[in-house]
């Protein structure tokens, strides 16, 4: 008997290489494996369509991707520091990592969110979260760099972040973790009933996109994974999924799983936007960082902030409703017409959908299902209006196209499904490689989705390259969506964990991207606007030098006088006006990284000699024929020398 | 044991075979999956269940596939098309019915479900033995219900120190590359709603 058993596995075994090896031979009948590579084939010096900005997760950067190719073209450092530029330690980038914990110079960044007019997008600023030490980042789409980092009080584990309304008016931070507000030495078992989970509304200027906490809303202390503004009839309400609403303390996989049933929570913010412009809301103290890095200054400079405004939900009645949502769902997705919500619950089956209008009408005949601590739950036949019954396991996000599909990822399952909305109808489904966590295809969290592109980003690699040891990059594939079935092209390693990404047409961004910054609109402190200014200066045992760098040689380039002791800044001034020249700096025994000036661009070094001697300064980055004579030295003498401090170039 | 550990090297190397000659590293066999046919054809060769890996601890999968007392599961398993989601990062739970427990069935209910027109009926029944989780049994005592894959609760009883999971008993436990495989003596019927 179990021989026979054997045997049948042994044949199972066998079917399995027949199936594996029919394949292939399929495929050379038909152009479709070649029409796959040309779909992803870039030639050289041919550009691709589309951007894609892929977030880094626990690299605390941003990478930025071509599609179709899947080539990495930059990494733009935002909550990390990054030896490549120099960014976080140049002076003047050190303060964009302050915060009221002093200075962190690392984060898990999230969620990447493409500026919006109208509900399109409108390519001026690409908005990210810091996961762990509550911040929101505004990158710019010009220059790429960060420009403005602002901490997030009252707030942990921001991950419900950084989602912006149609129009770019806000950009929306809710809390993974509900915390004392404000915080303060409590037992931890008393959290159920006295923490509290801030969503934080933080306003954008629209000329120059600086950021203002305007009002954070204490909800009740459930989790907040993930929200999605309101867009078109919905524009002005923004949905929350919840998890934990049980409001355990320990061991969440069982405790927060008990409820059949969890929340979206719907708030209206323009209704609170007008309660707080009438003085509404409670001015609490807080202590949080608001960092700003000046395009024309070269520098960064942070403000501690003392206050923000707090709003009780039960103080603005209408404003604040509960959708009920099964099983602790992840993804809360709106689709571009802004009717559907839909919720995935992570540990189902299915994927549930509720209705805008719906839900309108439920709040108007008062269609009730209870509350929770004052804020009113809405029946979930009344507000829902329909259900994905997918096939596939856990469900976690949904994008979509502009042909009225959705596109939701299964992450046990591992597999991309597309459906219908409206019908809920399955109409495709194709494995990813592997565990595929969020999906992204350009403006497919807006009103105009871009359909031409998905990209699946990977929880798990493992056989997918050449291996690396324990540790692998995680893998993305990228599919055609443009015909009736999904089909793969193509599969690339990123960089970091990238938990989202934000893309859009290549078109958008391409003419904005700056080439250089203006050597005469330099407005830097320090900056050595011709080499004549050229200069070292000497202020106790601070010692500034004022260096400006061409082609191949910095002024001044020998530099005596300083002694054991000193704190020595060098502000390099780059003279280069031609796109991609930069220099870079660095010398022997300096505690910090190199820095990377971009043409135009002053960035300053800091250097504490420690040891008597002569010691030798070089240009890092290989900038011209004659980089390798881009040098200099720096005489340092002992604490109680008497050499004169000089300088000099080509004496 | 050790008959478990010879059957299970057989079949793993079955299964690198498998790999190996199912032209994994050819780069074309995706492309050639696209074609606009049923798509579930894909997931037989490819995924996470065919990766070669003799370093890490088998997952529930291989566990499952090594046991010379689970052959009816296994064959389940395959026949509803379910190798990708067992041997996903989970964690996963898997209670694993006997084939004796599938034996005691009314007679032709195996054949029946193996049908390939019963696939759906077949995967919702499995998917009833798998649990999101991993929890020895004795942390199993702690809960009054289950959430499983299928979307339905599974009720848990203790009863004279047993761990019943819809009114199936955990005989034995394995700790799994991804979780845990709990055998069990029946198998687990989803309520009918």
């Amino acid at each position: 008997m179990k021989k026979v058993k054997y045997s049948m596995l042994g044949l199972l075994g066998l079917s399995m290489i027949f199936i594996g090896c029919n394949d292939p031979g399929k495929s050379s009948n038909g152009a479709l494996a070649s029409s796959a590579a040309e779909k992803v084939y870039i030639a050289p010096g041919q550009r691709d369509s589309y951007y894609a900005f892929l977030s880094g997760g626990y690299s605390g950067n941003l990478t930025v991707y071509g599609l179709p190719s899947g080539r990495m073209f930059k990494e733009i450092p935002v909550f990390s520091q990054f030896p490549t530029s120099g960014y976080g330690y140049s002076e003047e980038t050190k303060p964009m990592l302050n915060t009221s914990f002093g200075f962190v110079p690392w984060d898990d960044l999230h969620h990447p969110d493409i500026s919006q007019t109208n509900g399109e997008l409108d390519g001026r600023w690409i908005f990210v979260n810091g996961n762990n030490t509550p911040r929101i980042a505004r990158v710019s789409l010009s220059t790429f760099e960060t420009e403005e980092i602002i901490e997030i009080p009252n707030s942990a584990g921001n991950h419900s972040s950084s989602f912006i309304t149609e129009n770019t008016e806000y950009v929306v931070a809710g809390t993974r973790f509900s915390v004392p507000v404000p915080q303060r030495d409590m037992p931890i078992n008393e959290y159920k009933g006295n923490f509290k989970g801030a969503l934080s509304f933080i306003s954008v200027a629209p000329d120059n996109g600086r950021l203002n906490l305007e009002f954070q809303i204490l909800m009740p202390g459930f989790n907040y994974d993930l929200s999605r503004p309101g867009r078109a009839k919905s524009h002005g309400w923004f949905f929350f999924s919840t998890y934990n609403t049980e409001e355990a303390n320990s061991l969440l996989e069982v405790m927060a799983s008990q409820n059949d049933k969890d929340f979206i929570a719907a708030v209206n913010w323009m209704k609170i936007e007008e309660y707080v412009k009438n003085g509404g809301g409670t001015k609490m103290p807080a202590n949080y960082a608001h960092n700003v890095y000046d395009e024309e200054t070269h520098t960064g400079t942070s403000t501690m902030k003392k206050e923000v405004i707090t709003v009780d939900p039960t103080d603005v009645p209408g404003a604040f409703y509960l959708l009920p949502t099964p099983k602790s769902p992840h993804g809360c997705d709106v689709d571009p017409s802004g009717q559907y919500i839909i919720g995935s619950g992570k540990l189902s089956a299915d994927i549930t959908v509720h209705s805008f209008d719906k839900m309108m009408a439920a709040i108007e005949g008062k269609k009730f299902d209870g509350e929770a601590y004052g804020i009113p739950i809405l029946k979930f036949e009344e507000v829902m209006a329909g259900t994905v019954k997918s096939g596939g396991l856990g469900p976690l996000h949904t994008e979509f196209d502009d042909k009225g599909n959705a596109y939701t990822t299964f992450f046990i399952s591992s597999e991309v499904v597309k459906w219908n909305v409206g019908t809920w109808e399955v109409l495709d489904r194709k494995p990813t490689y592997y565990s595929v966590g969020h999906l992204m295809i350009p403006g497919g969290n807006s009103r105009k989705p871009f359909s031409k592109y998905l990209v699946a980003m990977n929880k798990i690699t493992k056989d997918r390259y050449l291996p690396t040891g324990p540790e692998m990059e995680h893998s993305a594939q990228i599919y055609d969506i443009s015909g009736d079935k999904m089909e793969l092209l193509y599969d690339f390693p990123t960089h970091g964990e990238p938990h989202y990404a934000a893309g859009c047409p290549a078109e958008l961004l391409e003419p904005r991207s700056k080439k250089i910054y203006r050597l005469d609109e330099n407005k830097h402190k320090y900056v050595t606007s011709s080499p004549d200014q050229a200069r070292v200066e000497r202020n106790g045992n601070e010692v500034h030098v004022y260096m400006s760098t061409i082609r191949s040689h910095f002024t001044p380039d020998n530099i005596e006088g300083i002694k054991v002791g000193d704190k020595v800044y060098f502000h390099i001034t780059n003279h280069e006006q031609d796109f991609d020249v930069p220099h870079g700096f660095s010398i022997i025994g300096q505690n910090t990284s190199e820095i990377l000036v971009m043409p135009g661009q002053t960035k300053t070094s800091v250097w504490e000699p420690k040891q008597v001697g002569v010691w030798p300064f070089y240009c890092t980055d290989f900038c011209s024929a004659l980089h390798q004579e881009m040098q200099g030295y720096v005489r340092v003498s002992p604490a109680n020398a008497n050499v004169e401090l000089s300088w000099s170039l080509g004496e | 044991m050790k008959t478990i550990s010879t059957l299970k090297l057989i079949l793993l190397s079955l299964l690198a075979l498998a790999v190996f000659t199912g032209c994994k590293n050819d780069g074309k066999s995706e492309a050639a999956t696209t074609s606009p046919a049923a798509s579930t054809s894909e997931a037989k060769e490819q995924g996470q269940a065919f990766i070669e890996d003799d370093e890490s601890v088998p997952n529930v999968l291989q566990i499952a596939i090594g046991s010379p007392d689970h052959t009816t599961l296994v064959a389940a398993v395959q026949a509803a098309d379910l190798e990708n989601a067992l041997v996903n990062a989970g964690p996963l739970m898997v209670f694993a019915p006997t084939n004796a427990a599938f034996d005691a069935l009314p007679a032709g209910t195996v054949d029946d479900l193996l049908k390939p027109e019963n696939k759906d009926a077949l995967a919702n029944i499995l998917k009833y033995h798998v649990t999101p989780g991993n929890y020895s049994k004795e942390f199993l005592m702690k809960f009054k219900k289950l959430g499983q894959a299928n979307d339905q609760s599974v009720p848990i009883e203790v009863k004279d120190g047993e761990v019943y999971v819809g009114g199936a008993r955990i005989v034995a436990s394995i700790n799994a590359g991804n979780g845990i495989v709990h055998v069990v003596d029946k198998v687990m019927l989803p309520p009918s709603e």
